[in-house]
């Protein structure tokens, strides 16, 4: 089951998190730090799942982007990093060259964060 | 007012921020200005605003004062405005906030909607944050969404009953009849959804599993079409045709086959295939095959194919990719215990992964050697491990260190190898060595006879150099204490004896004793093993006699009493200290429960010595002491013979004795800590004896009814009773706590005394928390020993905190069946 779904750049910043259950929002950047901490710790010689508190965290770098999923034990983690690649690409389709280019910025128009919600919503269901 | 800005412009101005308070002033002018927009009820805006708005909570800020808009906006007619409205409903609100009970109104309107997007996004929002009523009410409108034919909606109802079985989960029976046709889709959408929803409900209701599992053969087909079904290029992912799909479709079997023979057989073929076909070039193949290996270790399948399975995992461990060699070794140390010879054959695999530089892969590997570990291979096992235990991290060595040490104690294959081995790790992670190890080893030393003079020259050669790492020295100390002689006569056989003096012994117990390294446990240790050597030692009683008496005004307590009672041995009782300080008779082994799983023969057929079969309960002496100390409120557990754990029982008594007046225990001794060991060892020895022959459990006396011991204030204590067919006059009682008030019961303490003709034996309970509302158990041990087979009685003493107070009770129980006693 997909707890949550973060993309955050090199510096720490948040640009999409979407959580599947209830975290109180002060927790939430205290995890995302966290969570991005112990990713950019990672070479790239290291495997890319990591066991962190009591769920495993996937993660995969695009250029400057960090996208993590988080998962509970039962999930497949291959699969995980599967789907993260799916995503990407389906970004990339749809939006154009909006995501793959401007990693730095990932701008996005109002509709396209909106219908990356409900991508995520239902993709993340699936999981759920 | 000017029209509020578009949330593309609040993103760019956010981003040109360059610290965290410029950020965060942008965006409170940003919050004003939405707020009074609010404030206005301006329609045409309000969409713009609520995006402006989630925006800025997904970067962190709170924004609960845009729930009421996202009300509003879900009530409005417009497309975008609803898309909007339900989007923020489905971030901002969930069950806790109580405005969202208001929503469910307008989601029954739009789920009846003539446009499917609006359907759509509610069956959404529905699927995501609904609460129990809410997904009440609207559970029948779901069920009818399910059955369209349209694909669109029949995915999203699916997800959305999944959610409503999350929520309500008596509403099952409700889908049953939808889900008949669910699998008979073309559109992947629609059936990875169906998989899904037939998986969650297969996990909650063992009914249900039975019930759909005569749908396997229909999940084979399908499975079989997506793997010989050419190239689609609507579900294509790097060659391989709907990978997501087939995986959920193999976690489906893996459920519906666990257990069950006819369904695994019948998937028996479907599984060979995915497992030969699918093309491992890539990531993707890999998932399917990891995916697979799984499915095929949980069913009931035949042993070629499991052979087929370990066969994969071990060629994902040759692979490159260090994604795929770990999730190998993680499925590999899950299937260690079934299939274990069949792991074995890619142990030196294994063992290189231990060099690997990735932590978890590290991790994973170090866990697997323990798992394999054999008589056969301890030799080479152990020097790789050593290796590893030598440059790992230090958050592997205590781990690594109570491995090997649980390893060597099983199969060490000469007493000398695993002194060695021993010595080793002491040296090289010695301050990583778990606290309990210590008397584990010195009780190994204790009885190894012939090697205790060589162990002895190697631990003062090794705490010469470098007495910092206190588990050495603590070892060490106790070994100078009790073998100097040997030391000193210089008669070791196995190796060059070395020419110590008692003088030089001497000097470096005391520079233990000074050193500011050494903490207050091996100061003890040094102490008492200065003490022995004034009976092994001839020349340098004096000195001993003045170390001593220097220490009687040390400002460390411990050590204080220790050499006062020292002291007054020396002064008053010069005639007993010889036979109090004689050598340690050799000791009844116990095992121990190591932090690594204990397999019971690792690949090998041995005549399984008594020691390796760990009762289930059946924690080392030390252990179980300690705890019944600690029952006894704290009592200051200071190992005045760390070697005669097995005293502990018998002088808690005489504490116990104190505490509840006037039940006697047997055997409690002079309570004055002082060393005597010999006459106490053979006390206790036979509940021991009753521990260590035979697992316990294994002749449960039938029929023994069980009886409530104590029932008052919603705590309930239960006893039931076990016979050993081996010792007729142990009786096993097991208790279980149980809470039926609406608050926990926390620190829960349960002590027990019997008359003076019994002995009572107290192992370790399972928490010291008693759940309300009778939702769980504290279960605990006691075995009591009647040999006189009389009546049991027994007194027993509560203690835990309800409800903030504290709480104590005294009772007795003597309703105990005579079946129990005679």
């Amino acid at each position: 089951m997909i707890k949550f779904f973060l993309m955050v750049n090199k510096q720490g910043q948040t640009r999409l998190s979407k959580y599947y259950e209830h975290v109180d929002i002060n927790k939430r950047t205290l995890l995302e730090t966290e969570v991005i901490k112990s990713c950019l710790s990672r070479s790239n010689e290291q495997c890319s799942f990591i066991e962190y508190k009591d769920f495993k965290l996937i993660y995969r770098q695009y250029a400057a982007l960090f996208i993590v999923v988080g998962v509970n034990d039962t999930e497949n983690e291959m699969a995980i990093y599967e789907f993260i690649h799916n995503f990407v690409e389906v970004l990339d389709e749809y939006f154009s060259r909006v995501v793959i280019m401007n990693y730095r910025n990932v701008e996005m128009t109002p509709e396209s964060i909106i219908l990356l919600f409900f991508y995520l919503r239902l993709m993340g269901t699936k999981y759920n | 007012m000017p029209a509020p800005i578009r949330l593309r412009e609040l993103i760019r101005t956010i981003r040109t921020a360059r610290t965290q308070a410029e950020e965060r002033e942008m965006i409170q002018k940003e919050c004003a200005a939405i707020r009074s927009s609010f404030r206005e009820e301006d329609n045409t805006y309000r969409c713009r605003n609520v995006a402006k708005l989630l925006y800025m909570h997904m970067l962190g800020y709170p924004a609960h004062f845009g729930q009421l808009e996202c009300l509003k906006l879900i009530a409005s007619q417009k497309f975008t405005d609803k898309r909007i409205g339900y989007l923020g409903a489905m971030l901002l609100l969930d069950e806790r906030q109580d405005v969202h009970l208001l929503m469910t109104n307008c989601i029954k309107n739009d789920l009846n909607h003539s446009t499917q997007f609006v359907q759509g996004l509610a069956l959404c929002t529905l699927g995501c944050m609904g609460s129990s009523e809410m997904c009440r009410d609207l559970a029948g409108e779901v069920e009818k969404l399910l059955k369209t034919s349209n694909s669109y909606l029949r995915k999203k109802a699916a997800l959305c009953a999944v959610h409503v079985i999350r929520k309500v989960p008596e509403l099952m029976e409700m889908f049953l009849p939808a889900t008949k046709n669910l699998l008979n889709e073309k559109n992947h959408g629609v059936l990875h959804t169906s998989v899904v929803l037939l998986t969650e409900m297969c996990e909650r209701s063992p009914d249900m599993l039975a019930h759909f599992r005569k749908l396997v053969p229909q999940l084979v087909r399908i499975l079989k079409n997506l793997i010989m079904s050419g190239y689609s290029p609507e579900h294509d992912v790097s060659g391989i045709s709907d990978p997501f799909l087939q995986v959920r479709i193999l976690r489906l079997l893996r459920i519906l086959g666990r257990n069950d023979d006819d369904s695994s057989e019948a998937m028996n073929d479907i599984l060979a295939q995915v497992a030969t076909n699918t093309e491992t070039s890539k990531n993707v193949g890999n998932a399917i095959l990891y995916e697979t290996v799984l499915t095929i270790m949980d069913i009931k399948s035949e042993s070629g194919l499991r052979v087929l399975a370990i066969n994969i995992l071990g060629r994902f461990l040759l692979n490159n990719d260090k994604n795929i060699r770990y999730v190998a070794l993680t499925s590999l140390l899950k299937t260690v215990q079934t299939d274990h010879n069949a792991v074995q054959r890619h142990r030196s695999t294994i063992v290189d992964c231990l060099k690997d530089l990735d932590v978890s892969i590290k991790r994973r590997a170090m866990e697997l050697s323990f798992a394999l570990v054999n008589g056969n291979n301890i030799r080479g096992m152990m020097k790789e491990l050593l290796y590893f235990l030598d440059s790992c991290e230090p958050e592997f060595k205590a781990d690594c260190a109570s491995g090997i040490f649980l390893a060597a104690e099983k199969y060490a294959p000469s007493k000398r190898w695993h002194i060695d081995t021993i010595m080793r790790v002491l040296t090289t992670a010695g301050s990583y060595v778990r606290d309990d190890a210590v008397p584990n080893l010195i009780q190994l030393i204790t009885n190894s006879v012939e090697m205790h003079a060589y162990t002895v020259q190697r631990l003062y050669k090794a705490i010469l150099g470098d007495y910092s790492q206190q588990p050495l020295v603590q070892v060490a100390a106790w070994c100078i204490g009790e073998y100097g002689d040997l030391l000193v006569s210089g008669q070791c056989e196995e190796e060059e004896p070395i020419q110590v003096t008692e003088d030089e012994v001497l000097d470096i117990l005391e520079s233990v004793l000074i050193s500011n390294m050494s903490t207050s446990v091996t100061r003890g240790y040094a102490l008492t093993a200065i003490m022995k050597l004034s009976t092994r030692f001839t020349c340098t009683v004096n000195r001993i006699k003045k170390v001593v008496s220097i220490y009687g005004s040390s400002i460390d307590v411990e050590l204080q009493q220790r050499a006062v009672e020292y002291n007054a041995l020396f002064k008053k009782y010069d005639h007993m200290r010889s036979a109090l300080l004689e050598r340690m008779p050799v000791m009844e082994k116990v095992t121990t429960n190591g932090p690594t799983e204990i397999v019971q023969t690792n690949g090998e057929t041995e005549p399984a010595p008594l020691e390796t079969k760990p009762p289930p309960s059946g924690p080392q002496p030390t252990s179980q002491a300690n705890d019944l100390l600690d029952l006894l409120g704290g009592n200051d557990i200071t190992p005045v013979i760390p070697t005669a754990p097995t005293s502990k029982p018998a002088s808690a008594g005489g504490e116990l004795l104190d505490l509840l007046g006037d039940i006697n225990l047997t055997g409690a001794p002079a309570t004055a800590p002082t060393p005597a060991p010999v006459p106490q060892i053979s006390q206790p020895s036979f509940l021991l004896d009753g521990l260590s022959s035979q697992p316990l459990f294994n002749d449960i006396a039938s029929g023994i009814p069980s009886i409530t011991a104590y029932s008052k204030n919603g705590l309930k204590i239960e006893f039931t009773f076990e016979r050993s067919n081996t010792n007729p006059s142990v009786t096993v009682i097991t208790i279980q706590a149980s809470n039926s008030t609406e608050l926990d019961m926390t620190d829960f303490v349960f002590q027990a005394a019997v008359p003076k003709t019994f002995q009572l034996q107290l192992l370790s309970p399972s928490s010291s928390i008693v759940p309300a509302f009778n939702t769980g158990t504290i279960t605990q041990v006691i075995k009591v020993l009647n040999p006189q087979k009389q009546q049991l009685r027994m007194r027993i003493k509560l203690t835990y905190n309800h409800k903030g107070s504290a709480m104590q009770d005294l009772a007795e129980v003597n309703n105990f069946p005579p079946q129990s006693w005679q």
